[in-house]
């Protein structure tokens, strides 16, 4: 006689309930000190109740199957509650596959006499099992890669700031590794702030750019030359002594580029360019003598 | 008496420990440079052999990216006598490098780069190897010694 273990397991469902709960209280890694064991009872409960309502036959081996819609939304709900609560994406897991041990438990209460469809039922029941794991472990990261996204879009916006420094003289401070797109932000910002400010000193801080190869260098090159372009003048200040004996050694030709070790000499050679002088202020002699 | 020449860097090379990594995106060129840079911090290289080392990886990762369609590098910790070093090793499935005595000319370049990145690197690393078969692909594998 073919048993029906959907049906089996409907009949089952309290029982399973009481078994899973009584399973995650055994449980070492239980975190009652992240959620109450009523919000764990209800949120198992909920699981179980969803499930079982769609488990047919057919789909059990059909993992991918539509019917399973509603238990996979409520699994990345959890997932990502648990998530915001503090459980690691191994507690979540643990959390999951313990549901396995208590249906594998009542088929073999219930099948007990044959071994061949018992073995058939476990399999199908770890694997549609093994299936809401990994969906808790995708949502998990799916959640943390969202996370990343933003935080690099928000990186790439505020890392080129271009600061006007003085009158007629911008500083762009390059901060990380210039790659292609981050040359084209680089450029587009200083090139519309030269037309913007009137400027026509424009300097490019490599301080905290850790390594400059030769892609770098030409993209250095290309942003001088566009500046040039522009009416403006660049300075790259930054230049640090072992990124001097790399450049040296690679065989970068950085000759017709005005190049300072530091921003302060930068803006000095800015200031005898469009000769100003910064001087200390000089108190009057007279009033010194007057103490 | 027996004359002995031995040096800092004589004697045959071992291996110390190994690392692989794949690299097939613009976005894993920094990772493994920094990977790069851990290494040869933990076996106490310079500052400026470090710089010079991370900057021929970051040549030679972002060649194979561009020509070779990404591939596998893999760091080795090597030792030779006393002297420890760091060895690269840039394997692709590319197109290969039909001249290479003309892809190690300085300036010369099959893309619009500056033409530096073969050369330069030669010049940056104690040790360059690089063998090329057109249609097969091409390793490159290069060693910096830490007092190099």
């Amino acid at each position: 006689m073919k048993i029906e273990i959907s049906k089996m397991l409907q009949k089952k469902k309290k029982q399973i309930i009481d078994l899973w709960m009584k399973n995650q209280m055994a449980d070492a890694t239980l975190r009652d000190d992240l959620i109450s064991n009523e919000d764990l009872r209800s949120q198992s409960e909920e699981l179980v109740d969803a499930l079982l309502k769609k488990l047919t036959d057919e789909n059990l081996t059909n993992i991918d199957s539509a019917d399973f819609d509603d238990v996979y939304e409520i699994l990345g709900g959890i997932s990502i509650t648990r998530a915001r609560q503090g459980f690691s994406p191994r507690e979540t897991g643990t959390y999951i596959f313990s549901l396995k041990d208590a249906l594998l438990t009542i088929l073999q209460q219930e099948i007990k006499n044959d071994p061949a469809q018992l073995y058939e039922a476990t399999l199908k029941v770890s694997k549609l099992i093994d299936s809401f794991g990994i969906v808790t472990f995708e949502t998990f990261i799916k959640g943390r890669e969202e996370v990343i996204l933003r935080q690099t879009s928000e990186i790439t916006e505020i890392s080129t700031p271009v600061i006007r420094v003085w009158d007629g003289i911008l500083a762009l401070p390059i901060i990380g590794t210039l790659d292609s797109a981050r040359t084209q932000v680089v450029m587009e910002n200083l090139l519309q702030e030269i037309v913007n400010t009137g400027s026509s000193i424009a300097i490019l801080d490599i301080s905290g750019v850790p390594a400059v190869d030769s892609l770098v260098a030409q993209h250095l090159i290309k942003t001088v030359s566009a500046t040039r372009l522009m009416g403006a003048e660049c300075i790259i200040s930054g230049i640090r002594p072992e990124i001097a004996q790399t450049v040296v050694h690679l065989g970068i030709d950085l000759s017709n580029v005005i190049t300072k070790a530091t921003l302060a000499s930068a803006l000095k050679h800015a200031y005898s360019i469009l000769q100003l002088e910064v001087r200390k202020k000089q108190l009057a002699q007279n009033s010194s003598k007057t103490n | 008496m027996e004359k002995r020449t031995m040096s800092m860097t004589t004697g045959p090379i071992t291996v110390l420990n190994k690392d692989k990594m794949p690299v097939v995106k613009e976005q894993d060129v920094v990772p493994f440079r920094n990977r790069v840079k851990e290494y040869a911090t933990k076996i106490g290289m310079g500052l400026v052999n470090q710089t010079k080392l991370i900057t021929a990886a970051s040549e030679l990762v972002r060649n194979m990216l561009r020509y070779g369609n990404g591939g596998e590098t893999l760091i080795e910790v090597v030792s030779k006598g006393r002297e420890n070093g760091i060895r690269l090793t840039f394997t692709d499935k590319g197109p290969g490098i039909p001249n290479i005595d003309q892809a190690m000319k300085d300036g010369f370049s099959t893309g619009k780069s500056l033409g530096l990145g073969l050369p330069g690197t030669k010049r940056l690393v104690s040790e360059f190897d690089i063998k090329s078969i057109v249609g097969q692909g091409t390793t490159v594998v290069v060693t910096k010694w830490k007092n190099g």
